[in-house]
């Protein structure tokens, strides 16, 4: 009984120790340690689009930076934001001050995107945004800490909106999501398509969220008799528009429809029957050449079955340029100084599979082509995930917005 | 004038469509009515279940390759039968606590379904496509084309409305539920079963919700918060009907759908707020709702 209570006693006091020794290595690791935070909607209507497969993308950009074999370990670390600004928030704080994470990547939605990029460049830390569109962060909220990677609102605007003139649309009529993404992306747009000679003849502003119904809209949109409907809008509105645009007949009497903001799993979704004809502009199609399909083939099975969307290889991408840079300049630099590490990044010229060959310039915009492409009908599909024919490509020179038109400090100075 | 008379006849089929979207407000309220007023409890998984019935029919015809119209009455019962387990194994443990627990309880089995599925089916949605026969009701009048799938929706939905009105108000078993659920002790006093009673009733209340996700499932892509997104909206309805009045839901649904696409013409970024703003005005004035006793 004794000998019990001893033993039970002498178990309790040496507690504190057993309790203490990992976290004593964990410290004396950590400053060898890179520990990349993936922050995107893990729950709704971004998630097949980001989510579980940008972590996926991550780990095997890691894997395939061969920084461990270097002697750097790299944590993976991932949260949903519910595409809410202050879930975002905070998440990124406790992440940057308290979990001691180097850099955030990912961050579609374009609200939690901007706070996000607010914070990173506070702490000093590092910023490789892939899934958000707004094209601000390279514009008026540009920072020394932040690369916008993958596509932006005037990508878009001009890949699809100027393409879309050029092949015979004069006559536009928008229908926009009515908050500030769709607002900005409606505007975009309309710059390309008055620039290319075409006019917008309306718009109608659709209540985000909560519209499930836009049978109205695309008959206001008809009854307008312009030649193409631009749906300024994503994720599920963009599907429902579309699937509810078939089901009405909108596009019979030769009206196109423009997708501004489409991702290869929305046709997925969609499937080709209604989603055939559709034009769309991406940086990534997982089909495009041979590097793309080895890459493709290398991220193994993605969650849900889904074959990798462009936001997702941007993560892969982005990680895989930081890590070089991280080798580069060692760990230590990096981690102390997350706009040393983006300087180092943009001072070195990008190459992967997914994107090709690329550069980030000084305002943080990784330049690479971007691609119009036109959906296939099932007719020309000859296997699954084959959705896309290439309609054109954008040099990387032409795709993104001039880097004196944005109004970014750092290119003043 | 005139140019008022020809705006109107033009802005007609948008509000033949907003009639036809009231056709599925009036039935998931229709369905809520029904629980409330007979359990007491605010079945805030009613999205989730309606959500559960597109799901069903698209994985019977994924699956099993069993068709629209059987499956019309499979997902149904089977959601129905999810339902009854439901309430025999939680709801019905909270019917002698506060509102408050039955929200939450179904509030939580809502988040805990649409999570389920989100993590098996992803966030994009499946596509389900409605049988070819339907194209023989394609409507098409100048301009304007109307879907034959949307003219059934108007049809089957107005008729399982009716039906339900009828067995509620009508029939012995409807004045059986109507007894039970003003003086339960006494009805169980005449040697009724009224726990039973009330399974069932749940279980028909989620079968309506999985009845009009059946009938969602070719208009919207199928996906986890499909009914996520018409749940509060129809929460409004409810309430601006009157909480647990059955022919006051049917209106009200309907009625709401009709206001909707006049607004959707004429001022369409309020079209999601008209309905919120009738609610205020409905509570402020009738607190009991415009079919309610107060």
């Amino acid at each position: 009984m004794t000998m019990n209570r001893r033993t039970l006693l002498g178990a309790a006091a040496t507690a504190p120790v057993w309790g203490a020794l990992p976290f004593r290595s964990a410290r004396a690791q950590a400053a060898n340690t890179i520990r990349i935070g993936v922050l995107n909607d893990q729950s709704s209507l971004y998630r097949d689009i980001s989510g579980p497969g940008s972590t996926q993308a991550v780990r095997l950009a890691i894997q395939e930076s061969g920084i461990t074999q270097a002697g750097i370990n790299v944590e993976v670390v991932q949260a949903d934001h519910q595409n809410r600004p202050d879930v975002g928030s905070t998440v990124a704080r406790q992440w940057l001050d308290r979990d001691g994470v180097d850099v955030i990547v990912d961050v579609p939605t374009s609200s939690v995107a901007l706070a996000v990029n607010t914070l990173v460049r506070e702490r000093n830390k590092v910023f490789i945004n892939s899934g958000a569109a707004t094209s601000d962060l390279t514009g008026s909220a540009c920072t020394p800490n932040t690369i916008h990677w993958t596509y932006d609102t005037y990508m878009l605007a001009k890949g699809t909106g100027g393409a879309m003139v050029a092949a015979g649309g004069r006559t536009w009529f928008f229908i926009t999501a009515d908050y500030a993404f769709g607002h900005a992306l409606e505007r975009d747009t309309t710059t390309f398509v008055n620039a290319a000679g075409g006019r917008v003849v309306g718009s109608v502003r659709t209540p985000f969220p909560g519209t499930t119904d836009f049978s109205s809209f695309l008959q206001q949109a008809q009854r307008s008799r312009a030649q193409v409907i631009g749906l300024a809008n994503a994720g599920g509105d963009t599907i429902n528009s579309i699937k509810q645009a078939g089901e009405f007949r909108i596009t019979r009497g030769g009206t196109k429809l423009a997708g501004l903001l489409v991702f290869v799993t929305d046709v997925h979704s969609l499937g080709l029957e209604t989603a055939q004809g559709l034009v769309l502009t991406e940086t990534f199609y997982w089909d495009l050449n041979d590097r793309t399909r080895a890459f493709t083939q290398r991220l193994g099975q993605m969650p849900g079955n889904l074959r990798p969307s462009m936001v997702q290889a941007g993560c892969y991408s982005g990680v895989l340029h930081y890590l070089k840079a991280v080798r580069d300049m060692g760990v230590a630099a990096a981690k102390a100084s997350g706009a040393e590490a983006v300087a180092r990044m943009k001072a070195m010229p990008t190459s992967d599979d997914a994107f090709g060959e690329g550069t980030i310039r000084p305002d943080g915009r990784k330049i690479h082509p971007a691609y119009l492409f036109e959906v296939k009908t099932p007719q020309e599909s000859r296997g699954a995930w084959d959705y896309y024919k290439l309609v054109s490509t954008i040099p990387a020179n032409e795709a993104f917005r001039p880097i004196n038109e944005g109004g970014c400090a750092l290119v003043r100075s | 004038m005139e140019d008022l008379l020809f705006e109107l006849q033009l802005a007609m089929p948008q509000v033949i469509l907003g009639v036809i979207n009231g056709a599925f407000y009036a039935l998931l309220s229709l369905g809520l009515a029904v629980i409330f007023g007979m359990l007491n409890v605010i079945n805030f998984a009613h999205g989730a279940q309606f959500m559960m019935g597109a799901f069903v029919a698209w994985m019977l015809l994924a699956f099993l390759g069993i068709g629209y119209w059987p499956a019309l009455i499979l997902a149904p019962l089977i959601v129905g039968l999810v339902g009854v387990l439901m309430e025999r194994l939680m709801i019905s443990r909270l019917y002698k606590l506060d509102h408050l627990y039955g929200l939450l309880l179904t509030f939580g089995c809502a988040l805990v379904i649409e999570g389920l599925f989100r993590n098996n089916f992803g966030s994009s949605g499946q596509r389900y496509t409605p049988p070819r026969e339907f194209q023989a009701l394609n409507l098409e009048i100048g301009d304007f084309f109307l879907p034959g799938y949307r003219v059934w929706v108007l049809i089957a939905a107005t008729a399982v409305c009716l039906a339900t009105w009828l067995v509620i108000e009508k029939t012995k078993i409807g004045s059986y539920l109507r007894a039970a659920t003003e003086r339960p002790q006494l009805v169980q006093a005449f040697g009724i079963n009224v726990p039973l009673m009330m399974t069932l009733t749940y279980g028909a209340g989620v079968a309506l919700a999985a009845f009009a996700g059946v009938l969602a499932a070719p208009i919207y892509s199928v996906h986890p918060a499909m009914g996520a997104n018409f749940i509060i909206t129809v929460f409004a309805v409810v309430v601006i009907g009157g909480m647990g009045s059955i022919a006051g839901s049917i209106v009200t649904g309907f009625l709401l759908g009709f206001l909707q696409g006049v607004t959707e013409v004429v001022y369409p970024p309020f079209s999601q707020t008209v309905v919120f703003v009738i609610m205020a005005i409905v509570l402020l004035t009738r607190p009991a709702g415009l079919f309610g006793r107060a």
